[in-house]
């Protein structure tokens, strides 16, 4: 009697609602309401820090004041040269380093689980670490570069120089990302293929090229768009290495809008930027969804 | 084409000996099967000969010259895998001709080629489909079509069957025979299924722990083993074994009051000590009048041959059967298809009379 009562009940949409509730409510604030928030303002001439003056209806004007701003547009340039640095740096050293840790030497784990360490760090700890390291005066990367008789470079103080510092710091900590991935994508591929790989006279190269890459594709390309979007909406490393400098030469969108927002209040222009900046990440990402889902389609 | 030779090869995984002394001819052109249990290590002598295996002791010989140190590549063969082993990112062309761009033969040797290929195993309607989208017997074709494309001197496979549905299986192995033949080549082929052996082999090489049992012909593996590990392995049902006693005027069938008179038996038979009898269901023949007296048990069948199971005294053997229904009877040994053992060694001992 009870389980003919219960039955109907349990599987009905209120039930499903009931348990679902939670997280629905959690995300409603977490994520629904802030985007919503972000939109709103973003058509508003609007100070966090003044809120006593309201808000005023802006229409588009913010977006078109942003898109019509050079200093934003050098803002992109930045951001672009970047995450190109990084992500093809990335993605080549991972590669090879993940591929050469399939071979079997002595101390392999040890070294795998040291390369892993840079990875750990949060990246304004690694910032701040290399901004010790890259100092122009008494760092440790200037005083390696006069032991072997070179000049000692202002890292952080121009801005061509301060882009490559940037970019090799961002590479030492998610490179073992890339090693990582790769490895798991090469670990995949079953013994078998290479022995019929070798007894058909492919060389190594040719093996790698032809079949190793092209089989771990998939996973490769995950990791590619996971660092695409990381990198574009990199932040935190800025603060601690550069502070955005010199100049404003090294800030990138993220930290555009930060500063925007929260040096100088204009909360209505910095959630325009914000929106902008969630539809390129959002574009990149909908790239990933999509081929995660065909890719589960062909499993 | 060339004429493979294996001369006192040893294979060691630490300790254990994988392969110990074996020694084998494989003569140019020939089709010759490896069979064995499980763990046997004819696997392992295959991947030795391919080139993927190392040895630890013992020569390889390709038209006699020493290949042992020599890479895969290097040595002319081509090898079909016992699992799937195509490449899943090409197409079936591209993996049809993957050992020709790899080894950068020019492009319409490789066109050429292909159609050839494609027109012996009948691929023209796969060849833009991606491995996965083909059933596994097509698959082991692909691999197939792979390894002859490059016209290799030896033809290494490694159970290429075994993973295939049985209707499947029955054609492949024909055209694998039928395409052997044709193009000449000298293959190695390692199953532990005895029919793709008998049906398929030139001669059988005949493993087990290790070592050589029996290099010989089908026929000859089936009516003359070795041993009664041979006897055993080979035949379904399996051959009769029963220890064979000495009493006065011939030896009787174990525990039974059954005696085969030193008429029945070869000459000499008596003097070589304790000695085991092996006879094929298929040469006990229910007789009508003389013979051993026996009663049968059950009727039972494989594939269309009929079987039966009878008692002589507390032994269980089984006959052929050229009636049916359980009841009394009488059965006839036939010499020609009487094999002893030693029952200790369990090698053969004495040669079966001329037929």
């Amino acid at each position: 009697m009870m389980e003919k009562a219960l039955q109907p009940r349990s599987t009905g949409r209120l039930m499903i609602l009931g348990f679902l509730s939670p997280t629905l409510i959690l995300l409603l604030f977490m994520v629904a309401y802030p985007i919503f928030a972000l939109v709103y303002f973003s058509f508003h001439n609007f100070s966090a820090l003044r809120p006593g003056e309201g808000m005023t209806w802006a229409g588009l004007s913010n977006y078109t004041y942003l898109l019509s701003d050079t200093a934003l547009w050098d803002r992109f340039v930045f951001t672009g040269k970047f995450v190109f640095l990084c992500v093809s740096t990335q993605m080549i050293v991972g590669i090879f380093v993940g591929y050469q840790l399939q071979k079997a030497f002595r101390g392999r784990d040890v070294l795998f689980t040291a390369l892993m360490l840079p990875m750990m760090l949060s990246p304004v700890v690694a910032g701040f670490l290399w901004r010790y390291m890259l100092n122009s005066e008494w760092g440790v990367v200037n005083y390696i570069l006069t032991v072997f008789g070179g000049e000692k470079v202002d890292w952080l103080g121009r801005a061509d120089a301060a882009l490559w510092a940037a970019a090799l710091v961002d590479t030492w900590m998610w490179t073992p990302f890339i090693i990582l991935l790769a490895t798991a994508a090469f670990r995949g591929i079953p013994d078998t293929i290479y022995e019929a790989a070798e007894v058909d006279g492919a060389s190594p190269a040719y093996v790698f090229f032809r079949l190793t890459l092209p089989m771990s594709a998939p996973v490769l390309f995950i990791a590619l768009i996971l660092r695409l979007i990381d990198s574009f909406k990199q932040y935190d490393l800025f603060v601690a290495l550069t502070g955005g400098g010199p100049g404003s030469a090294t800030e990138t969108v993220s930290f555009a809008v930060a500063k925007t927002a929260f040096r100088f209040f204009y909360t209505g222009e910095a959630s325009a930027l914000a929106v902008i900046l969630l539809c390129i990440i959002m574009g990149l990402a909908m790239i990933l969804v999509r081929h995660l889902s065909t890719m589960g389609d062909r499993n | 084409m060339a004429k493979v030779e294996l001369r006192d090869l040893s294979i060691l995984f630490g300790a254990f000996k994988a392969v110990d002394q074996v020694n084998l001819t494989v003569n140019d052109g020939e089709f010759v099967v490896y069979l064995g249990p499980s763990g046997c290590g004819k696997t392992t002598t295959l991947r030795a000969i391919a080139g993927l295996q190392g040895t630890t002791s013992g020569d390889i010989m390709f038209d006699g010259q020493r290949v042992n140190d020599l890479r895969p590549s290097e040595r002319n063969i081509a090898m079909v895998f016992q699992f799937v082993s195509l490449y899943p990112n090409l197409s079936i062309a591209e993996n049809i001709v993957f050992p020709l761009k790899a080894r950068g033969v020019p492009r319409a040797d490789i066109a050429r080629k292909l159609d050839w290929v494609t027109g012996i195993f009948r691929l023209g309607d796969d060849l833009r489909r991606h491995p996965a989208a083909l059933p596994p017997g097509a698959r082991q074709k692909v691999a197939l079509a792979r390894a002859v494309i490059r016209e290799p001197a030896v033809l290494l496979l490694d159970e290429p069957l075994s993973a295939i549905d049985e209707q499947f299986r029955e054609e492949m192995r024909w055209e694998l025979g039928h395409l052997q033949r044709e193009l000449g080549v000298t293959t190695i082929y390692v199953t532990h299924d005895q029919r793709e052996a008998m049906s398929l082999a030139d001669r059988i090489v005949l493993m087990n722990h290790s070592r050589i049992v029996q290099v010989a012909e089908p026929a000859r593996i089936f009516h003359e083993p070795a041993s009664v590990f041979a006897a055993q392995f080979i035949g379904s049902p399996s051959m009769n074994l029963i220890d064979l006693v000495p009493v006065p005027g011939g030896l009787r069938l174990g525990d039974t009051t059954v005696v085969l008179t030193d008429a029945e038996l070869p000459p000499g038979l008596r003097t070589k000590g304790p000695v085991r009898l092996g006879i094929r269901p298929r040469d006990l023949r229910l007789v009508s009048g003389a013979g051993h007296a026996l009663t049968v048990d059950d009727t039972f069948r494989v594939g269309r041959e009929r079987f039966f199971t009878f008692r002589i005294g507390h032994a269980i053997l089984q006959g052929t059967d050229h009636r049916s229904g359980p009841g009394p009877g009488s059965i006839m040994f036939a010499l020609e298809g009487m094999n002893f053992f030693d029952a200790v060694t369990g090698q053969r001992i004495a040669e079966r009379a001329a037929a």
